[in-house]
């Protein structure tokens, strides 16, 4: 196999594509264009169904009629237009079918800006759409990983009757880097048991999302749980870096995690025992790394690309018992290496109050900067 | 080992073309590398730029502060990169764009007509070639001009390979131009 020189957007597609995805639905917006303009003559080329809706809305519903056939289905968008989505993925997640959904991210909130920011960690992460429900959401780095976890994404979706959200941000679907696109699998010709696909000489099938009978719903609700909660023990993916040695790390994600790795190798040169710790699972999150490293290292640098959303996690699972700072870019800002190397030299030489909130220490420090 | 290449000018000037060919050379040589392109509201006769980053390790930030080269393809861009890039790296400017003598002494810095010199082979479009050539002619330790002239042949557009001569030609023309 040989590498090509993919742009993130049509990476993901393609990886689709290979994945054996049978359905497409979608509406324009930047940074993630490229896909759905890829996907429209991709997808008719291979017999399969491409559909530019008529707005987001009428996408994420389409996507959920596809579904319900057992067929494997997908969307992708940016920010505003994930929020638009929000009250379709909700009905996905209480009908139990599975589906993909690219979301590459860019400044918000609002309108906002195209520019790649990590805006919509909560909004993804931690529901979105209402009602008790538990995307697995997984956020690459660079162009091999979002093939990769993009290729997989269909089965871990049906493995668990799950939405699986691929989570990176317009420099990832704008950059190009060498990557390996994988085989292309065959379609499937099998589908579920709960599959409404036509009923001819079977009994009729029936999937909603509605329950009047409360009893009902909270067994379904609590079944959703159950699924999760092996999602939880089987699918967390975490990178690190430089952690063998390691006395101080930094955890970051996507683009935000590789700009920390510049930093990370700076401070490395300069004999700074400092390692990388990337979640690439968002959820399930990576507890027990957290856990761990709480216990064993004398400090920890969160990086995001917003105010500190996944900070809120990372704080969880620390259970605040080392000296933890943060740093953030929001409103489509991508952070340079320079300011996390000062970060880190700042955590270690001069370490904050264990317990002290990182975010008020980050906004102080940010508000005399910029004289707010 | 990693070099940061910054290429800059108006939308149309081939910047982003210039970036995605270092880009396949790069990679063709086994490196590993990142394009990351600007892809603000700005469209075509505003400024464009390009980061392209060549590393033989995993590649961090996409983007730099502190670039090793920098291609400054008209006034805004050489003002917005000379500042920028770092000492003892190397900044190509098309003099025909540009009405302003160059202000570093740390940097290896070369001047040419680039747009002045593509009308002569025949096609003002052509200057991004010339000051490739010498970028690449200045940059020796990452990329040689044979790996570059092997990649555009295979990634010029069919539109575009009636011009594949005399864009070898511009190239090889602005590989004579070398910082003093």
């Amino acid at each position: 196999m040989t590498k090509e020189l993919l742009k993130g957007n049509i990476a993901f597609a393609e990886a689709a594509v290979r994945a054996g995805v049978d359905a497409y639905f979608g509406y324009p917006i930047t940074p993630q264009t490229e896909a759905l303009e890829y996907l429209s003559h991709r997808m008719p080329a291979l017999g399969r169904a491409f559909v530019q809706a008529e707005s987001e809305l009428g996408a994420i519903n389409m996507v959920y009629g596809a579904a319900c056939t057992g067929r494997r289905t997908m969307t992708s968008s940016s920010s505003p237009g994930v929020s638009l989505m929000m009250e379709g993925l909700s009905y996905i997640a209480g009908t139990e079918i599975p589906m993909v959904l690219v979301d590459v991210m860019r400044g918000g909130p609002g309108l906002g800006n195209i520019a790649p920011a990590q805006s919509d960690y909560k909004h993804i992460v931690h529901g979105g759409g209402h009602g008790d429900y538990y995307p697995i959401v997984l956020a690459p780095a660079n162009i091999q990983e979002t093939i990769d976890l993009t290729y997989g994404a269909f089965e871990l979706a049906e493995k668990y009757r799950s939405i699986v959200v691929i989570l990176i941000d317009g420099s990832i679907g704008q950059m190009m880097e060498p990557a390996e696109l994988p085989p292309m699998k065959p379609r499937k010709k099998q589908f579920p048991e709960w599959a409404t696909d036509g009923c001819e000489g079977r009994p009729a099938r029936f999937l909603t999302s509605i329950s009047l009978d409360p009893p009902k719903q909270e067994i379904t609700n609590l079944r959703i749980l159950k699924r999760w909660q092996e999602a939880r023990a089987n699918e967390v993916i975490c990178k690190e870096y430089f952690m063998e040695d390691a006395r101080y790390a930094v955890v970051g994600f996507g683009t935000a995690g590789r700009v920390a790795l510049s930093a990370v190798r700076t401070a490395r040169a300069e004999g700074i025992p400092v390692g990388l710790v990337r979640p690439v699972s968002l959820h399930p999150f990576p507890e027990e790394v957290m856990k761990r490293l709480s216990k064993t290292l004398d400090g920890m640098l969160v990086v995001e690309m917003n105010n500190g959303q996944m900070l809120d996690d990372v704080l969880v699972y620390t259970k605040e018992s080392l000296p933890i700072s943060f740093i953030g870019r929001p409103g489509g800002v991508i952070p340079m290496a320079e300011e996390i190397y000062s970060s880190i030299q700042q955590l270690v030489n001069n370490p904050p109050p264990i317990g002290s909130s990182p975010r008020d220490r980050w906004f102080a420090k940010v508000c005399k900067e910029k004289g707010l | 080992m990693q070099t940061e290449i910054i290429i800059a000018g108006f939308g149309g000037q081939g910047v982003l073309f210039a970036g995605q060919l270092l880009a396949y050379t790069a990679m063709e040589e086994g490196l590993d590398v990142t394009w990351y392109p600007s892809y603000g509201p700005e469209m075509r006769g505003g400024t464009a730029n390009c980061t392209v980053i060549i590393a033989d390790e995993e590649i961090g930030a996409p983007m730099v502060s502190r670039p090793t080269a920098c291609i400054a393809m008209n006034l805004p861009s050489l003002d917005k990169y000379e500042n920028m890039v770092k000492p003892d790296g190397v900044l190509i400017v098309d003099s025909s764009m540009v009405d302003r003598p160059l202000k570093r002494e740390d940097i290896k810095s070369v001047a040419i007509p680039g747009s002045k010199l593509a009308e002569e082979l025949g096609n003002k479009r052509m200057s991004n070639m010339i000051l490739l050539g010498a970028l690449i002619a200045n940059l020796p330790a990452v990329i040689s001009l044979e790996a570059f002239e092997r990649s555009l042949k295979e990634h010029l557009p069919e539109r575009h390979m009636h011009l594949l001569e005399a864009n070898l030609t511009a190239l090889e023309k602005g590989a004579t131009f070398i910082a003093v």
